[in-house]
This record gives C-alpha cells, sequence and structure tokens, in this order.
C-alpha cells in the first residue's frame, strides 16, 4: 500500500460575510491558512469558525456528501464543501481563493442562503411518483434492473443546488425551473411506473421549460454527484416529441427545422431554419440580416454548397429516423 | 517537423454567415503549412438541436462524418464548438458502448461506410496547440498584437463537459480557468484580458426561442470585455461570433448600455500576426468594424 506524503502550504482565503439583521451590505474578510493536501474545504469553513470567528455561519451536517446542504462556491464555481478537495482549488485558482455562499443576492448569513426559489422550482414539476398502485398489493411492484437503468443515476441527486445556482437562465428568467427540476422531472418521466401526464407538458412549456436552457453545460460541470442535468434536459426534449406532448412552436421548430435542412441540403440552410422556425415573424429579424447582407454573410438558399453523397444522407435520414413531428 | 494535415470538418457557418473564418482559417493553415483535406461528403452536426429531436439520427449522421475522416487515416479538425461538441460526443458514446456502436454500422452499412473509432476529433485550437506548437507560432510572428488588449472568449462548447472535452486534447484545460486561448493571444503578440465572462455562454443557441436571455449573456460579455479594457475579442467559435459580432444592438438593448467591440476569430488573429493580408482574412466580412486597419 502506498501512503500519500501530506503537503502543506499558505492560502489567503478573501471570505464573504454579510448578516442580513444587522449589514446592509456584504463584505470580505481575509483570513491566511496553512492547508494540508488531505483537507475538503468544509475543513477550511470549520477552521475559519473555530480558531478565528465564531459567529461565521454556514450549513452542514453529513461530511458525506449526501445531506445536500454544504454546497457553497469557490472562485465562482460551485463545490460541495465537504467533497471538494482543498488541493483540487489550488490546483484549479492557486492559492488566492474567494469563498462565497451559491448565490450571494440571497445571502441571509454568510454562506446561508435563502433557498426558496430552489424549492419551489423543485415542486412544480411534481417530483414524486404518481402511479395507480395497489395500497395492500399481493406480490411486489418489480420494475427490471433494464427500467431502472432508464433512471441514468437522476435519482442520486441530493438536491444541493451547485447547478441550479451555476445556471446562468435561472438569474435572468426568473420562470425558468433550472437544471435539479428538470434532472427531478426526468427521473420520474422515465420510471416505468409512473404515469403521471401534465409533468412532461410542464417542463415543455415555453419560459419554464427545458426550452429555454442556453445548454452553457455548466450545471453537468458542477454537479458533485456526476447527475448530468444537461442530459436529462436533452432526453426531456426528446421524450416531449416521442410522446406526442411537442407543441408547434418556434424552439420544436428550431429542433426539427434541422432534420429538413439535412434532408434537402445535408448542410443546413440558415435563413430557411430561420424561417421554418419563425415563420412570419422572421420580420423581426430584417435588419440584423440586411447588415448582414451588406457584409457578405448571407448565402442564398439557390447558392448553397450541398454536401457531397448526398444520396447517402438521405438514404440514412429514411432508415435511422426514431422520431415523427 | 513533418508537415502537419488533417482532415477538415467545415461545419456549416463557416459556408454561410462566417465565410471570413473558413478564409482566415485557409490562409493560417497556408502559413503554417498545414495540409486540411475538406470533408465535402460530411452533413451538419445538428448543432445539438437535431439532438434534441432525434438523439439516434443524430448519432448515425455524426459517425458517417467521422467515418470519412477514418477513410482518410486523418484526425478530423473542426473549427465550430458546438461542430466539436456533437461529434466528439458521438465520437465518446459510440467508443465506450460497442451495442450502440453496432447498431449505428448496422445503419452505415447501408451506405457502404463503418466507423471504426480510429479518428481523432479536435478542434484545430487544440490542434495548433498540441501538433503544431505555441513557441514555433510565436517564432512566426512578423507583426505582433503587442499594442492591443485581446478579450479571449472561449464559448462553453469548447471547455464543457471538461471530461468530454479533455480526450480531445492533451493540453488539458480548466473550464473554471481556462487558458489555451490566452496563451494564443500572448503568441500572437497581444496582451490577454482577464475578465468574468471569458468562460461564459453568449447565448447563441436560444436566440429564437429566449431572445432576452441570449441578448442578456451576450451583451454581459462584451461589457464585461470592455470594463476591463479590452479594444477587441477573439472566439475559436463561429456561432460565438456570430452572436457577439453580428448582434450588438439586441445586447445593448438588454444590459441598458452601448456595447461594441471588434470581434475576431481565432483564425483571423493569428493571420494578422503572420502577417496575412486583410483581404485573405476576410475582414471586411466582420459586422462590427474592424477600427485597426
Ligand atoms: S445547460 Fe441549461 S440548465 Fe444547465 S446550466 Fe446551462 S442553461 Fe442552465
Ligand atoms: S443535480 Fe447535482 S448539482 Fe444539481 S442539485 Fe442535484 S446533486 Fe446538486
Ligand atoms: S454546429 Fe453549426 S456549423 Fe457546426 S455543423 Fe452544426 S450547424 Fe453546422
Ligand atoms: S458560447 Fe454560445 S455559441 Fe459559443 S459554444 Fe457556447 S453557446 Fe455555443
Ligand atoms: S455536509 Fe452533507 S453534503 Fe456536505
Amino acid at each position: 500500500m502506498s501512503i500519500n506524503k501530506i503537503s502543506t502550504q499558505k492560502v489567503n482565503f478573501k471570505v464573504f460575510r454579510f448578516n442580513s439583521d444587522v449589514d446592509y451590505l456584504p463584505y470580505y474578510e481575509d483570513y491566511t491558512m496553512d492547508v494540508t493536501s488531505e483537507e475538503v474545504v468544509l475543513d477550511i469553513l470549520n477552521r475559519i469558525k473555530w480558531d478565528h470567528d465564531g459567529s461565521f455561519s454556514y450549513r452542514r451536517s453529513c461530511r458525506h456528501g449526501i445531506c445536500g446542504i454544504c454546497a457553497i462556491k469557490v472562485n465562482g464555481r460551485s463545490t460541495l464543501a465537504c467533497k471538494e478537495s482543498m488541493s483540487t482549488m489550488i490546483e484549479y485558482f492557486g492559492n488566492d481563493l474567494t469563498i462565497e455562499p451559491l448565490s450571494t443576492k440571497r445571502a441571509v448569513k454568510d454562506m446561508i442562503i435563502d433557498k426558496g426559489d430552489f424549492w419551489e422550482k423543485h415542486a412544480a414539476v411534481t417530483p414524486y411518483l404518481v402511479a395507480d398502485i395497489d395500497e395492500c398489493p399481493s406480490c411486489e411492484n418489480l420494475v427490471s434492473p433494464h427500467d431502472a437503468e432508464e433512471l441514468d443515476d437522476a435519482d442520486l441527486c441530493i438536491q444541493c443546488g451547485a447547478c441550479h445556482y451555476a445556471c446562468p437562465v435561472v438569474e435572468i428568467n426568473s420562470d425558468f425551473f433550472g437544471p435539479a427540476a428538470f434532472a427531478a422531472a426526468y427521473r420520474f418521466e422515465a420510471d416505468v411506473r409512473d404515469s403521471d401526464g401534465q409533468r412532461l407538458i410542464d417542463v415543455n412549456e415555453e419560459k419554464q421549460g427545458v426550452w429555454d436552457c442556453v445548454k452553457c453545460i455548466e450545471c453537468t460541470e458542477v454537479c458533485p454527484k456526476g447527475i448530468d442535468p444537461f442530459s436529462k434536459i436533452t432526453k426531456l426534449h426528446q421524450m416531449a416529441f416521442k410522446k406526442g406532448v411537442a407543441k408547434n412552436n418556434v424552439a420544436t421548430r428550431h429542433a426539427v427545422g434541422f432534420l429538413h435542412s439535412i434532408k434537402r441540403n445535408g448542410v443546413l440552410d440558415e435563413g430557411g431554419l430561420v424561417l421554418y422556425s419563425e415563420g412570419v415573424s422572421i420580420v423581426k429579424h430584417i435588419p440584423v440580416a440586411l447588415q448582414m447582407f451588406r457584409k457578405g454573410k448571407i448565402v442564398m438558399p439557390w447558392n448553397i454548397v450541398k454536401s457531397d453523397n448526398l444520396d447517402e444522407i438521405q438514404k440514412l435520414i429514411k432508415s435511422s429516423s426514431t422520431v415523427k413531428f | 517537423m513533418k508537415k502537419l494535415k488533417y482532415a477538415l470538418f467545415t461545419g456549416c457557418t463557416a459556408k454561410q454567415s462566417t465565410p471570413e473564418q473558413m478564409m482566415s482559417t485557409m490562409a493560417v493553415a497556408r502559413k503554417l503549412n498545414i495540409e486540411l483535406i475538406e470533408l465535402t461528403e460530411a452533413s451538419c452536426c445538428g448543432a445539438s438541436h437535431l439532438q434534441d429531436y432525434d438523439d439516434f439520427l443524430s448519432l448515425v449522421l455524426n459517425a458517417r462524418n467521422i467515418a470519412y475522416a477514418e477513410k482518410h487515416g486523418l484526425t478530423m479538425v473542426t473549427i465550430c464548438n458546438t461542430c466539436q461538441l456533437n461529434t466528439a460526443m458521438t465520437k465518446h458514446r459510440l467508443d465506450k458502448n460497442p451495442e450502440l456502436k453496432a447498431r449505428v454500422n448496422e445503419k452505415l452499412a447501408e451506405v457502404g461506410l463503418e466507423y471504426k473509432g480510429t479518428s481523432l476529433v479536435t478542434h484545430f485550437l487544440y490542434a495548433i496547440i498540441d501538433d503544431f506548437g505555441l513557441d514555433k507560432i510565436k517564432e512566426m510572428v512578423v507583426k505582433p498584437l503587442s499594442q492591443f488588449n485581446i478579450a479571449p472568449f472561449y464559448g462553453c462548447h469548447n471547455i464543457r463537459p471538461s471530461e468530454l472535452q479533455n480526450e480531445s486534447h492533451k493540453t488539458p484545460e480548466n473550464p473554471y480557468n481556462p487558458t489555451s486561448l490566452d496563451d494564443l493571444i500572448i503568441a500572437c503578440g497581444g496582451k490577454n484580458v482577464d475578465y468574468e465572462q471569458k468562460n461564459k455562454c453568449c447565448g447563441f443557441h436560444v436566440e429564437l426561442q429566449a431572445p432576452h436571455t441570449a441578448a442578456v449573456l451576450a451583451g454581459s460579455a462584451i461589457a464585461g470585455a470592455t470594463d476591463n479594457n479590452a479594444d477587441m475579442m477573439v472566439t475559436p467559435c463561429p456561432l460565438c461570433h456570430l452572436k457577439l459580432d453580428t448582434q450588438t444592438k439586441s445586447s445593448s438593448e438588454a444590459v441598458g448600455r452601448e456595447v461594441s467591440l471588434p470581434v475576431l476569430h481565432m483564425q483571423q488573429m493569428i493571420g494578422l500576426a503572420l502577417g496575412c493580408s486583410a483581404a485573405e482574412l476576410g475582414l471586411k466580412h466582420n459586422v462590427t468594424e474592424i477600427n485597426f486597419l
């Protein structure tokens, strides 16, 4: 068995402080500490409280990445404090680290935030099994291993909120459900026992639903449990088409428009895609389009260079399509 | 050094709304003596939108594109972040899952093709860094960009998900503290600008269905670069470029202030430093005025 050598280095911490009862504005306190390669971020929070300032407030409970309460931000990156090793943080950001709550604008006291919006969104996606199961069953309600795999680990989410407060859309569009809620919705949509008819429709609704996700993949990058909310979002899109609940709107036409374009040209017809997606609303794009046209950035449909061997592409579309809209 | 040779997946944008990107890619390749074999058989990658509609079909089409690179026995080079994501994601999923690969190959066989998994898929930015070397670029610079503060805009689909992206190139990239584009700016003699939005999203993909969200993201990125004294921005992705370069009016409205900076494609920036002409680099196609030429 090899024994890793424990190393120590000096780290300067800039720590967010705020007490909504007495402060108008937040401020930052500096601490310099010797940090060992064995420590996790939560150890640092503990040491600030125990060695420096007993009034420093943060949430922790399990210390094993299970309760989901200790998520904060280090240099702007959401992390689960009890799971994230300090050596990784130093490797990422160097020896000057800024410790902040998941969302500074929701801060109540130091690292503690009001997670109300997170729970509201969570509740909005019917995060439980809707099934007509006999209350006194005579045998087990079995789910095959194959069907259970469909959940794709979505059931391992600990509701830590790291992804939700890393999502740029959550901050811009207050209706947006956010990645954790989508992962929860997927968890039940993928469950063979579930018979809810409304959830998938709700998460495909404009403004609040998956179509407003900008595909930045921040959620997948931060998730400490490897849930990959982004791929769950993709699956919710696909389910909406498969189950026939996708509405005919600019977002769905935009997705389907790619297929039409590829069928015709192999490559994308950019102008044609916007026209197909927007319909008559295309007029709002005219000023930008004109500007682009003047700069030689618009290729007319008849000038688009189609893919070579287009017949192959068309044949594959015929044989490999799995969805109809 | 052995002459570098790649199979080029241009994507659709470089052939349509960003002709300057295609021109500058070829100009830079000529300067660096890199041979690019264009995959003219390739289809669109689906841009993550076809993926929302029909997952299997998008796998088949992307596998077909890669199969053509494999036929040449070459690494596939992409010049669009989103092409990179979708193509590398296809490769990753097929290489990890023999059953899925077999199902895809069953379809490809109908047109006499096979996906083997023998070609690497990498973005031109990383091909340059990994295979050509920034030191060599530095030596070849004839007109350093030393008078400029240049803000790198990485674009999500080249850096996230990092687990996938770091399979595609040797020089590891940290999505929270990326350095490749910064290093390239420095190699071209410019001063790299650090700002909060450099690894954030530009909003391009929801421009039609969520225009306000998209405009706020693009506007904040340009504002962030401006507030940190950038003279211009540079990006490896034609989609980021479209968003930042052609949509300044809606971006400005969304953030409540006038925002507008010249935005170069990474290839245009390299080309300038290597002494390519404005015409070769297609600078006249950039919408936001290139005010320093
Ligand atoms: S990928 Fe979508 S849900 Fe995830 S963080 Fe980005 S915008 Fe939010
Ligand atoms: S998906 Fe991951 S990051 Fe998001 S709440 Fe669940 S565990 Fe936390
Ligand atoms: S991402 Fe855009 S440019 Fe790249 S192939 Fe897809 S549609 Fe074309
Ligand atoms: S920054 Fe925008 S265009 Fe660029 S890769 Fe991300 S979403 Fe796509
Ligand atoms: S303390 Fe429970 S997850 Fe960190």
